[in-house]
């Protein structure tokens, strides 16, 4: 898979087409907003009963970018787990498969606003990891440099040829970087949302994920 | 009509404007005179909202003339909470409401004090209805209301249609009978084809060579019906009406993309006699009493005889004058096309394609809104719903896979456990969280709107309509585009709604609606392909007669029981034209298929067009051997590879899991805010094929979408008619039949990694031009 290599604070870093990233110094790959047990805390609060596989879905292609990259450090940037509950409630196969992913590396679980006790799984949990020059959060903050975030889950479209795309996409610019959302029942906001736009600089770019990570200005 | 009264079922088929709405509510209001019955005594249902409440003030007034007891109220999305509540408690004699607002009674726990002591219920406008989910949820409502009120009897109101036998079917309470009433269709209508002095184009779809006739019709005719076929072109044809109406004639334009407020102003103007004419859709299919309307012109192909036959009906409602009628071809084509239309019109030869069992979808929000209602048990159920002529032949199995995923999910990995949906508790099934109940009601109903926003003049202006998201996502600020016959200009999008400003003067973009294009139907086709066996065709316009005569001698035409497939080379590419008449889905299908096909065997395809009767596909290497490329079973393989990543088959399976009650359009508490935590259906469809592909919603999904958008029904019903019998042509150059083929818009490139293709192409070009590559 290609990537799209960028600077952030004096830090290398690659956006990954699968919506990680990865900051090769360090040996360090960061994925946001897992939503793990997602179908479970639909269905536990009345909902209807989506199919229960995403998080099946999400480990695998977790388990597929650790393969790829084999990082010491493995950031997740909050809202792994759709509530403390649907943490509790993960079936033994799939808390044996994170102890798995766990194994032999470091592995950081950022609070977010879904998940913001701890979860009855290995790792550290914390507010935020500064590692300088970077320093990563759930939410992102006015006034940063080199902050990494998720939380807003941003998509973009590009439209060619009477072809409208719509995909993830990271928005980049000289502060920080939000990243997509990499657990798969999840939406998006488009990025020309007045959050967004807010957020981040004029000449910020965003870059839509699949197989050719590519950057565009960010569509506002 | 009296005499039938008694009756278990009864079917009464009348044309347009015969009066037989109020016939259906004559047995009603003799048994209602003495004042006697307590309770609800008739239901009426009607396919429209506005019909329900038409057809009340057109009652009230007799009632209150013959001094008699009788309570008449409406109930429909527009009747308030408090006028609701109070029906429930205290319901009226006679009740007129729709599909959507009975399934939403039938939900109620008070449900059997509503309905007890119901005696009769009128379906209207049944043959609409019964093409329809809709129809299936009404038929299934009526099963549970049987139970409630078991003296009910049926009565259905229907327009004139081919298969009376099977709209009976649908009413009857199973295994009893309908019996049929057929009342006198009247004289025949006075149709023809529109004389114009232009000749018709090549192809598309516009007909702005036949404005100045259709403006010299309107002017000679107290009121028209212009209907068209697709919104986009009732918005190109309404604009290029205006700016040839030099003498401003009052002329509308009504579908059921604009404002509602929009088509209110239209619909009251009209009642008033204050417009000369209509541009419009099918949103004037059914239904309310246009008044003085004396032609109906009918443009581009009506595509299905029946539908022709009901929209002729609306002009003239007296019952004993002929209606009148003028049909505008869009094309050369088309020219045959209306003929046959004409033809069979004039033969009373309908069409309409069977429709197959009653849809699973439909059934598991059926089983939903009984758990509304209260506890349940599946023989109690089972048994009530095979009394519905479309679930007749369910199995017990079919059904008990559709209970088990309305409780469970049905799901291969049993995840649920804890929070099913439904429990099963003493034997009766029953709603785990009563709470949920309310988030059931609020996702009731069959109709599908797809991703739509609104369209509102900037500046707190008047909303005029709504186009589609995809369509939405194409502008960029400064586009124009028509809506409701105005040239808009797109200003930006602010919470969900476009707004644009005034922009007259400038060449617009046309809007994409979600109405549906039909297909020609199977009869037509049919009667197409007969009719270019005629030696001559004195009967069609000059133009079109040349044309066939030159086809026949450069190449040959095409027969009913043999597929004819042109090969020829042109600027270029290497081409063939297969003339399947199946239909534009079928044959947009078999293109999709046939390059495929080309691709596995090496004969570089690149890309193809298809109309309703033929499909055109260009590549780089000339084909001489076709027979192959059309075996049905090898066709049938790569079917399912490509179906499963399909759009149209993602399409088919949000509509259908909307349905069944996997998606909720409507959360209690929505908040615009919350975008980033809904996720689009394609997700749960990738899922579902990833890892449970046998689950009830792909097998339901996979059925529609092949009876539906995809239409294989009609290539295998092609193959059978030909049987192998394909006459390749090896000609030097384009024939005139294929030649409109090469005007058609949406031609579908072929390339697999077009998506990654394009994205990289534009990517670059952005960087570039934003000056950062």
């Amino acid at each position: 898979m290609n990537g799209y290599d960028f600077t952030l604070a004096g830090a290398d870093l690659q956006v990954r087409g699968s919506g990680a990233l990865y900051w090769p110094a360090r040996r360090l790959l960061c994925v946001s907003d897992l939503h793990l047990g997602k179908s479970e805390r639909m269905a536990r609060r009345g909902g209807t009963a989506l199919p229960p596989y995403e998080t099946q879905d999400t480990l695998s292609r977790l388990d597929a970018e650790l393969a790829a990259t084999t990082p010491e450090i493995v950031v997740c940037l909050g809202d792994s787990f759709d509530d403390a509950a649907a943490a509790d409630a993960l079936p033994d196969r799939d808390r044996l498969w994170i102890s798995r992913l766990q194994a032999g590396r470091r592995w950081v679980w950022i609070e977010g606003n879904h998940d913001p006790g701890p979860v009855d799984l290995g790792g550290t949990h914390l507010n935020e990891l500064p590692m300088h020059p970077l320093v990563f959060r759930h939410i992102a903050q006015p006034a940063q440099s080199g902050e990494i975030s998720g939380h807003y889950h941003p998509k973009a479209s590009l439209t060619a040829k009477g072809r409208t795309i719509t995909r993830p996409c990271f928005l980049i610019d000289g502060d920080r970087v939000i990243l997509p959302a990499f657990g798969t029942y999840t939406g998006g906001l488009r990025c020309h949302d007045v959050v967004l736009t807010d957020l981040m600089r004029d000449e910020a770019l965003a870059v839509l994920t699949g197989p050719f990570p590519a950057p565009i200005p960010m569509p506002r | 009509m009296l005499d039938r009264a008694r009756e278990p079922a009864l079917l009464l088929i009348a044309p347009t404007g015969g009066g037989k709405t109020l016939a259906g509510f004559l047995p009603s209001l003799a048994e209602l005179a003495d004042g006697t019955h307590k309770g609800l005594h008739t239901l009426y249902i009607s396919p429209l909202k506005a019909l329900a409440a038409d057809i009340r003030r057109n009652l009230e007034t007799p009632v209150a003339e013959m001094n008699l007891p009788i309570r008449i109220e409406d109930r429909t999305g527009d009747t308030s909470q408090t006028r609701k509540k109070a029906q429930r408690a205290d319901p009226p004699h006679i009740l007129l409401t729709t599909p959507e607002s009975l399934a939403l009674l039938v939900s109620y726990p008070d449900a059997p004090h509503i309905f007890k002591g119901l005696q009769r219920v009128i379906v209207d406008e049944i043959h609409a209805l019964a093409e329809s989910k809709r129809g299936d949820q009404l038929m299934l409502a009526l099963s549970r209301l049987q139970s409630l009120a078991p003296d009910l009897r049926r009565v259905g109101l229907s327009a004139t249609v081919d298969r009376p036998h099977d709209i009976a079917a649908l009413l009857a309470c199973h295994p009893k009978p309908c019996a049929i009433l057929q009342a006198d269709p009247g004289p025949d209508p006075d149709i023809a084809m529109l004389r114009t002095a232009e000749s018709p184009p090549w192809s598309g779809g516009g007909a702005a060579y036949a404005i100045p006739a259709v403006l010299d019709q309107v002017r000679k005719h107290r009121t028209t019906l212009i209907f068209h076929n697709t919104r986009a072109q009732a918005e190109i044809f309404f604009h290029n009406l205006w700016l040839a109406n030099d003498e401003g004639l009052p002329i509308g334009i009504h579908h059921g993309s604009l404002d509602r407020a929009q088509r209110e102003k239209v619909e009251a103007a009209m009642v008033a006699g204050q417009l000369r004419a209509i541009v419009c859709t099918g949103s004037l299919d059914l239904g309310l009493d246009w008044g003085d309307v004396d032609l109906v012109i009918q443009v581009g192909a009506p595509k299905n005889v029946k539908r022709l036959i009901q929209r002729i009906g609306r002009a003239n409602h007296r019952y004993n004058a002929p209606s009148k009628a003028r049909l505008v071809p869009a094309n050369r084509f088309e020219v045959i096309e209306c003929r046959a239309a004409l033809e069979a019109a004039r033969d009373h030869d309908l069409d309409g394609d069977p429709r197959g069992p009653g849809p699973r979808d439909v059934l598991c929000q059926h089983i939903l809104i009984r758990a509304c209602s209260g506890p349940f048990t599946a023989d109690q159920l089972f048994s009530e719903i095979i009394t519905t002529g479309a679930y007749r032949d369910l199995s017990r199995r079919e059904f008990d896979a559709c209970l088990d995923f309305v409780a469970t999910g049905g799901y291969a990995l049993r995840a649920y456990d804890r929070w099913q949906r439904l429990v099963l508790r003493n034997g009766q099934w029953q709603l785990r969280d009563p709470r949920s109940a309310a988030r059931i009601r609020m996702n009731i109903g069959t109709i599908q709107d797809s991703d739509l926003l609104k369209v509102r003049m900037r500046g707190r202006g008047p909303a005029l309509g709504e186009v589609e998201e995809g369509f939405a996502a194409s502008l960029t600020p400064g586009d124009t585009f028509l809506i409701g016959g105005k040239i808009v200009r797109y200003e930006g999008l602010r919470e969900m709604t476009i707004e644009v400003s005034r922009d007259p003067g400038r060449k617009p973009k046309v809007a994409v609606f979600s109405g549906t294009k039909f297909s020609t139907s199977t009869q037509l086709s049919q009667r197409i392909l007969r009719m270019l066996q005629q030696d001559d065709w004195p009967e069609l316009p000059d133009h079109t007669r040349t044309w066939l005569h030159l086809q026949r001698q450069v190449s040959r035409l095409p027969e009913p029981g043999r597929l004819l497939v042109e090969s020829f080379p042109h600027d270029g590419r290497e081409h063939i034209c297969a003339y399947g008449f199946a239909g534009r889905n079928a044959q947009q299908t078999l293109g999709l298929l046939l390059t495929k096909r080309m691709e596995e065997m090496g004969l570089a395809p690149m890309g193809f067009v298809s109309t309703d009767y033929a499909t055109l596909v260009w590549g780089l290497d000339p084909i001489l051997d076709t027979a192959p490329l059309f075996d049905l079973g090898a066709l049938r393989d790569g079917l399912d590879g490509w179906l499963a990543g399909n759009a149209v088959m993602k399409r088919t399976f949000r509509a259908v899991a909307t349905i069944a009650g996997l998606i909720e359009r409507n959360t209690i508490g929505q908040k615009k805010t919350g975008r980033q935590a809904t996720f689009s259906s394609d997700i749960l469809y990738d899922t579902l094929m990833k890892y449970d592909p046998h689950h009830l919603l792909l097998d339901v999904t996979r059925e529609e979408a092949m009876r539906g958008l995809v239409d294989f029904a009609r290539i295998e019903e092609m193959a059978t008619r030909i049987q192998g019998r394909i006459d390749t042509l090896r000609l030097c150059r384009v024939t005139p039949l294929a030649a409109p083929l090469f005007l058609e818009v949406g031609k579908v490139p072929v390339s697999g990694a077009a998506d990654e293709r394009l994205l990289r192409d534009e990517t670059t070009r952005l960087m570039q031009a934003a000056g950062l590559a």
